[in-house]
């Protein structure tokens, strides 16, 4: 949770001082944002640096996509559940796995117990991918895939299928999460160490460069580091820093930065104050351009172009009136439309205390169309663009990201950050500061420590685990073990071992030992014995 | 005055969940009470959080658990803890905890159940109680 911080002088607001340490001027003039330069700084939509916006006419010319989280239990439910949402205009997929999946274990391994199916999806082998796209028109609808640790091996399986049902590999379109380091920091579904899942990823990079040009291989995730506690400034400035060492390390390998960084996306997080949130985006949009151009010397303005999922905010929402947060919704929405974002995709108002249901799902994607259709949204582009107080702002979020990038550059970059604790360690401080703040009522929240409602406290709902999935998904696993070519998943397996310990891009390895039926254990197992297992540092 | 001059907990991690936001406030806020915090990192197994305890010779164990499998990790952590002849240790159990559920955590011997949403103070005040010396050394 989060937002300013206040200091009164009885009912007046005599300092007010955003999350990233920003004092707020009771007003804004000119004066401002006279050292600001239109051409130079800001420009219009579609130029550089994009302050405004990626595209000349923004929304008039395509609208944001949205997006809700789905993927349930089974890959047949997660089937049905796809087809439900499109079905109400949802343009894209974004499926969830369980945990054993995101971890790389199969239904039956003993420490995949009481999860199956759980959180999301479970898949063991390439069968459960051709039920769970079945019917879905894969050359028109994209799927995100929050898979981070073995994305490589879910990319294999989402080009096999595809392939199965005959969708041109040119014409397909996955946004695998792909994205470790943040992992590390916040979500914690790594397996293999700092400096192997970095490889992996460049191999993700490189092959769907190649094969899946349609594809973006990796979204890099402030998103979760925010929610793990970071300020918006940090949630950018470690995003960049991430970006900066899967970009190094697809260099090396001796690719064109042109080639490959217009297909890395952003998944950035919506929560806390209005107008600081706005100038986060338009600053690292500005920022993400200059950095691409200069630094790296891309010449295709395509290269230089932020492109963003921008949404949540799980951390904003209570439990407490948990009504409220369908306003909340409402009001990220709007800060995301405002913020030129190309994809949306927002947090259902009932997931502090359950699994969303299927109404709340709704509501929120209906909060999506409700903007873009009813409230002008689509009309202009960046219609906060040269009010004093967002130009400012965005100026001096962009200086503090700035800063926040150079300790970690000084540490070594964000390989050397995250392997030793130092960012684990700002994110989790800022946390327990920011707790502190809504116990003692610095920070307000609604529903929290102000106005507090009595009500009969909202029970906690979990997801009620069901043990016959565990049973039919390990069924369903046992039956392609049983019919598979035992001899070609041993030997696909086999040579993704060697291309693994030669260095190879282990891609292609993967897609042949997908459509062989070896499961995500199986491949996942392989990678443990070459790569290790990651140790967390200790951060306190 | 208790013999120790510091206590030591455990915060702990079991199972495949990733999220850790809750347990690292909570090692935050302990060190800031005076005890000493070792953190058992993510995708532990009551085993290795058993053993960790013991070569800690920790005075808590504070689990951290988001999934809804609360009740059968308490039950199996306690009857590990018996047999390793561990029981003294205190155990917490804190997270995603229907109110419901509470009791019966209780009834297999957490000391303390800290559901979402509850106060530093009230987390506070119970190890102070529980731990007489941290009382004193504050």
């Amino acid at each position: 949770m989060s937002g300013a911080k206040y200091i009164k002088e009885g009912e007046k607001i005599k300092e007010a001082i955003l999350e990233s340490g920003i004092k707020v001027k009771p007003i804004y003039t000119p004066e401002d944002v006279a050292h600001i330069d239109y051409e130079r700084d800001i420009g219009n939509s579609g130029e550089f640096p994009y302050t405004r916006g990626i595209h000349p006419e923004m929304f008039r010319s395509r609208p944001w996509t949205t997006r809700q989280y789905s993927g349930f239990g089974s890959p047949r439910e997660t089937n049905e559940r796809f087809k439900y949402l499109i079905e109400h205009g949802q343009t894209g997929l974004n499926v969830a796995f369980d945990l054993p999946t995101q971890m790389g274990l199969d239904s039956d391994d003993p420490l995949a117990e009481g999860e199956v199916g759980r959180v999301g999806m479970a898949v063991d082998t390439l069968r459960d991918f051709e039920t769970a796209f079945e019917g879905i028109k894969m050359d028109s609808i994209g799927s995100g895939l929050t898979i981070n640790a073995v994305a490589s091996i879910m990319l294999a399986m989402y080009q096999a299928v595809a392939e199965k049902f005959g969708y041109p590999l040119d014409r397909i379109s996955a946004t695998p999460q792909n994205d470790i380091l943040k992992e590390m920091v916040g979500r914690g579904m790594w397996i293999f160490p700092v400096e192997p899942s970095i490889k992996l990823i460049g191999d993700t990079i490189e092959y769907s460069s190649k094969w899946m040009p349609r594809t973006y291989p990796v979204s890099i995730c402030g998103y979760h580091i925010r929610e793990s506690g970071a300020s918006p400034v940090q949630e950018i400035s470690y995003a960049f820093e991430i970006a900066i060492s899967y970009i190094d390390h697809v260099l090396e390998r001796g690719l064109d930065i042109d080639d490959f960084v217009g297909r890395l996306s952003f998944n950035l997080d919506i929560y806390g104050n209005l107008f600081e949130q706005i100038a986060k985006f338009r600053a690292a949009r500005r920022l993400w351009a200059k950095t691409i151009k200069d630094r790296y010397g891309a010449k295709k303005p395509r290269s230089m172009q932020f492109r963003m999922l921008a949404g949540g905010g799980g951390a904003g929402l209570t439990k407490q009136q948990p009504e409220n947060n369908i306003v909340r919704g409402a009001y990220y929405a709007l800060i995301s439309a405002l913020s030129g974002t190309q994809t949306m995709a927002l947090c259902s108002y009932d997931e502090a205390y359950t699994i969303p249901t299927p109404k709340a799902a709704l509501i929120s994607l209906m909060t999506s169309h409700i903007l873009l259709e009813e409230m002008g949204l689509r009309d202009t582009v960046d219609p906060l663009g040269g009010s004093y107080y967002i130009e400012s702002l965005t100026d001096q979020m962009e200086k503090l990201i700035i800063e926040e990038m150079h300790k970690v550059e000084e540490i070594g970059g964000m390989a050397e950050a995250v392997a030793s604790g130092y960012v684990q360690r700002e994110v989790a401080r800022l946390a327990y500061q920011q707790e502190k703040s809504i116990q003692d009522g610095t920070l307000p929240k609604v529903g929290v420590n102000k106005y507090v409602v009595e009500e009969d406290e909202k029970e906690v709902e979990l997801h009620e685990y069901d043990p016959r999935a565990l049973d039919e998904q390990v069924k369903r696993l046992n039956e392609v073990k049983r019919t598979r070519d035992s001899k070609a998943v041993e030997r696909t397996l086999k040579d993704l071992e060697k291309a693994a310990k030669a260095g190879d891009n282990v891609m292609p390895y993967l897609v042949e030992a997908v459509k062989a039926y070896a499961t995500v254990g199986e491949m996942t197992s392989v990678f443990k014995d070459v790569y290790g297992e990651y140790n967390e540092p200790s951060i306190f | 005055m208790n013999k120790k001059q510091r206590f030591r907990v455990l915060v702990a991690k079991p199972g495949l969940d990733g999220h850790d936001r809750g347990a690292k406030v909570i090692s935050y806020l302990l060190k800031d009470i005076g005890m000493d915090v070792i953190y058992t990192g993510l995708h532990k197994n009551i085993e290795q959080i058993v053993n960790a305890a013991i070569q800690e010779d920790v005075d808590v164990i504070g689990l951290s658990i988001l999934t809804g499998a609360h009740i059968p990790i308490t039950e199996k952590l306690m009857k590990q803890l018996k047999e390793a002849g561990a029981d003294e240790i205190v155990v917490t159990v804190g997270g995603v905890i229907p109110s419901r559920d509470v009791a019966k955590l209780k009834s297999l011997g957490a000391k303390a159940v800290f559901p979402g949403g509850t106060s530093f103070e009230q987390i506070t005040n119970f190890f102070k109680e529980e731990l007489p010396g941290l009382r004193q050394a504050l």
